[in-house]
């Protein structure tokens, strides 16, 4: 009996979005004159951060500080009309609208600064702080939010604008699978490290390293963050999880945790990734969606390395000790 | 877009996170309202019966029972949450009406004063019904004779009179028969459970006319739209509320909460929350669907896949939701990232006895890319390459066509693998390491 040390790999690709019903996402952007802006969505965060790149693509694009932007989402009653979160689309879609809309209320916003100034609309920046200003003569400057209650209570107009994103629908032809159904694809290569008692037939995974190339990272500590909670999904679907234990068979289903098993922090291997930026030509910024496809690659990756440490290659999942120990059984002479 | 970005690319914090690690953050189901009553179901203790009886008589007289919801107060009894996009058939039931296709399934929904009293009433409903004999396998539910899950006479979701959905690119066969070798494999997969730490649910609120319902759905207009479906009303009389959801995974992009809790406010009068336990979320929520994924490849004596044959089984449990649509986006990723000049692929949505499968994080791709990437390895073994050297060898690039005919210009697999090669400090040889994902000299390679 040995422990026994394998690695193996697994490349993939993963597209983002899913338009085979048309895929629309809208977005309104207006100023308040205390000198936010305020995106309004009806898009749900699903935890993944969703509110905070958003904030950060309405900011880059009206040229204000990050704080200076307020998202609110999720409500029917004020936000206008969006798909969902799901199909990795929620960046890539929201983001596509969330820019329309604020390059409307942008200039919105510098014309009456221009006005102001008494400049030209293209002599007039935005300093990324919240400031305007007629470029080149800093004495010229005036914060977004005077500029903002000048246009309320000076000039009676409003700062706002409205944008729009949607991907056409596209028919699938029954006889050939023609189709056009996603924006882009994002890849994935993973090296997993697993050492595998031949006692047991128990599976400790060392180490899942990953590239990812995701088009553009808005928030590098978001997708980090995708990358680690999906290689510890994709370990725990490679060698714990069902709620078919004796599938195909449908007795003994679990209830609850205590049934249900996933690996604890004790299980948890050393995780790395580098991340390429190779920006799409239709995401904002050029994002690709990385939401699901972080626990795709290290399942296979797994998979291979344990055939690499023992010999067995298994074929169905998840990978329980006991698939581990017949297939060693079957190699003995 | 060539001025330097200020905002995008910064890690600025996620505005929840503070909240969330505080415990401060508040759920859609940790609202409460006065008079608020509690939703709990009656559920098929058998995987396939037809309901002969309902008897409610004990139930009525537990304290704090409200009242009940059976099929018939249900307007239009029929949950089919693709049909917001044109899929049909109309297949799901709110609340069973003659007959149960999968242990769980909701035949009788109980409002009580109390959590406790809905569940005592729930246990004093009284069931008559016949077992059926039930299929659990999916090449088992294809088998004459099996017996039969949905209401047109077959187990397969029909894609436009196929019963699968198809990709057909090139010829398979003839590649197969110029092929130096064949490699074939069989993968399976058992279902999984979205396991998020928040349990599906939602209140339903009467409020001056309509009804507002806080929700943690993944998508609220798909929850708003099915609702005014199921309960025919107009949308606008609807007004749903999310924004935080604790896990979602593609689990809460199922609108199953909410049609019943806002009926069930609109009988009562009074704010209705349905919540699902951890076991209702473990054996009754969609899971992902278990898959027997069949793979045959025409291979030649250098390693390049000429030819690339997939058979696919997705196992949809008793009705369909989201899953037909995971099939066609299995079907246009089931080749993998490869350029394979020869392709056919026949996708099965299949349905069975067993709980619901829907949308889960990877839909349709998470179990091809496990199946496609140990054949990737076999392939590579068969040949007498190593793991790395069969994919630089077949790796797609920009200005391939891809199976489903859509042409590759986003391609970067040959980026990516050296990356990761560099992280791992794997050698590459020169010519890997030269490799880029330009368009090939002469465009797509065609039938090679």
């Amino acid at each position: 009996m040995a422990k026994l040390r394998g690695t193996g790999m697994a490349a993939v690709n993963y597209p983002t979005g899913m338009n085979l019903g048309g895929d629309p996402s809208q977005a309104l952007v207006h100023a308040t004159t205390s000198g936010s802006f305020v995106v309004t969505l009806s898009a749900t965060d699903l935890g993944q951060g969703l509110r905070t790149v958003i904030g950060q693509i309405a900011a880059e694009t009206l040229g204000v500080a990050y704080d200076q932007v307020v998202v609110d989402t999720a409500d029917t009653d004020t936000g206008p009309h969006d798909m969902g979160t799901f199909a990795s689309r929620a960046t890539h879609r929201v983001g596509n609208a969330v820019i329309a809309a604020a390059v409307e209320a942008r200039k919105a916003l510098l014309d009456v600064a221009a006005e102001e100034f008494e400049a030209s609309v293209d002599e007039i920046e935005l300093d990324g702080h919240g400031n305007l200003m007629v470029r080149g003569v800093p004495a010229r400057s005036m914060p977004v939010a005077e500029v903002a209650s000048m246009a309320q209570f000076k000039y009676g107009r409003t700062i706002a604008g409205r944008g729009s994103f949607m991907k056409p629908r596209s028919e699938v032809d029954p006889e050939t699978g023609a189709m056009d159904p996603d924006s882009t694809e994002a890849h994935a290569c993973t090296v997993a490290e697993v050492e595998v008692d031949t006692e047991t037939g128990e599976v400790t995974v060392l180490s899942i390293r990953s590239a990812y190339e995701v088009g553009r990272q808005v928030n590098p500590a978001l997708v980090q963050g995708q990358i680690t909670g999906g290689a510890w999904m994709g370990m725990s679907h490679a060698l714990y999880e069902t709620t078919a234990p004796y599938y195909p068979a449908p007795d003994h289903s679990p209830r609850d945790f205590s049934e249900y098993l996933m690996p604890g922090p004790l299980e948890l291997p050393e995780i790395d990734c580098v991340v390429l930026e190779m920006p799409s030509s239709n995401g904002p910024y050029g994002v690709k969606g990385i939401g699901e496809m972080t626990a795709n690659s290290p399942i296979p990756a797994i998979v291979n390395a344990i055939y690499h440490a023992t010999g067995v290659r298994i074929d169905s999942l998840p990978v329980t000790p006991e698939k581990i120990l017949r297939g060693l059984d079957a190699r003995r002479p | 877009m060539t001025a330097p970005l200020e905002v995008v690319g910064r890690s600025v914090e996620r505005s929840d996170a503070v909240g969330h690690v505080t415990g401060r953050t508040r759920f859609a189901a940790d609202r409460a309202f006065p008079g608020m009553l509690h939703l709990k179901m009656v559920r098929s203790p058998l995987h396939h019966a037809r309901v002969r009886g309902i008897d409610l008589s004990e139930a009525e007289r537990v304290p704090g029972f409200v009242r009940a919801l059976t099929a018939a107060d249900v307007p239009h009894n029929r949950y089919t949450i693709l049909s917001l996009i044109g899929v049909e058939p109309e297949e799901e039931f709110v609340l069973a009406e003659d007959r149960v296709r999968f242990k769980g399934e909701a035949i009788v929904a109980i409002v009580a004063e109390t959590e406790e009293a809905a569940m005592e009433a729930v246990a004093k409903v009284r069931l008559d019904l016949d077992e059926l004999p039930a299929v659990f396998d999916v090449e088992e539910a294809l088998k004459p004779g099996a017996p039969i899950v949905t209401h047109w006479g077959n187990n397969t979701f029909m894609y436009e009179g196929h019963p699968c959905r198809r990709v057909r690119l090139g010829d398979v066969e003839a590649a197969f028969a110029r092929a130096d070798h064949i490699v074939e494999g069989v993968y399976n997969s058992s279902p999984i459970e979205h396991a998020p730490l928040e349990t599906t649910g939602c209140i339903a609120v009467p409020e001056g006319g309509r009804f507002t319902v806080y929700t943690n759905t993944q998508a609220l207009y798909f929850s708003l739209d099915n609702t005014s479906i199921i309960l025919q009303v107009p949308g606008n009389r609807l007004h749903f509320i999310g924004g935080t959801v604790g896990g979602g995974f593609g689990g809460k992009v199922d609108v199953i909460v909410e049609p019943i809790a806002t009926l069930a406010a609109m009988k009562t009068g009074r704010p209705v929350r349905f919540v699902y336990s951890r076991s209702e979320e473990m054996q009754v929520s969609s899971t992902r669907s278990a898959w027997r994924i069949y793979l045959k490849d025409g291979v030649t004596a250098d390693g390049r896949i000429i030819a690339r044959k997939v058979t696919s089984y997705a196992d949809s449990g008793a009705y369909s939701r989201q899953t037909p649509y995971a099939l066609t986006k299995h079907a246009a990723n089931a080749a993998g990232p490869y350029a394979i000049p020869n392709v056919s692929i026949d996708a099965y949505c299949v349905y069975t006895n067993r709980q619901p499968t829907s949308a889960m994080r990877g839909f349709g791709v998470t179990m091809a890319s496990f199946a496609l990437e140990v054949q990737m390895d076999r392939i590579a073994e068969t040949v007498g390459l190593d793991p790395w050297s069969i994919r630089f060898l077949n790796a797609y690039r920009n200005g391939d066509m891809k199976p489903h005919r859509k042409l590759a210009d986003d391609a970067t697999l040959i980026e990516t693998m050296q990356a990761a090669a560099a992280l791992v400090g794997h050698e590459l040889t020169a010519e890997q390491q030269a490799m880029t994902s330009a368009p090939r000299a002469g465009g797509d390679p065609g039938g090679r």
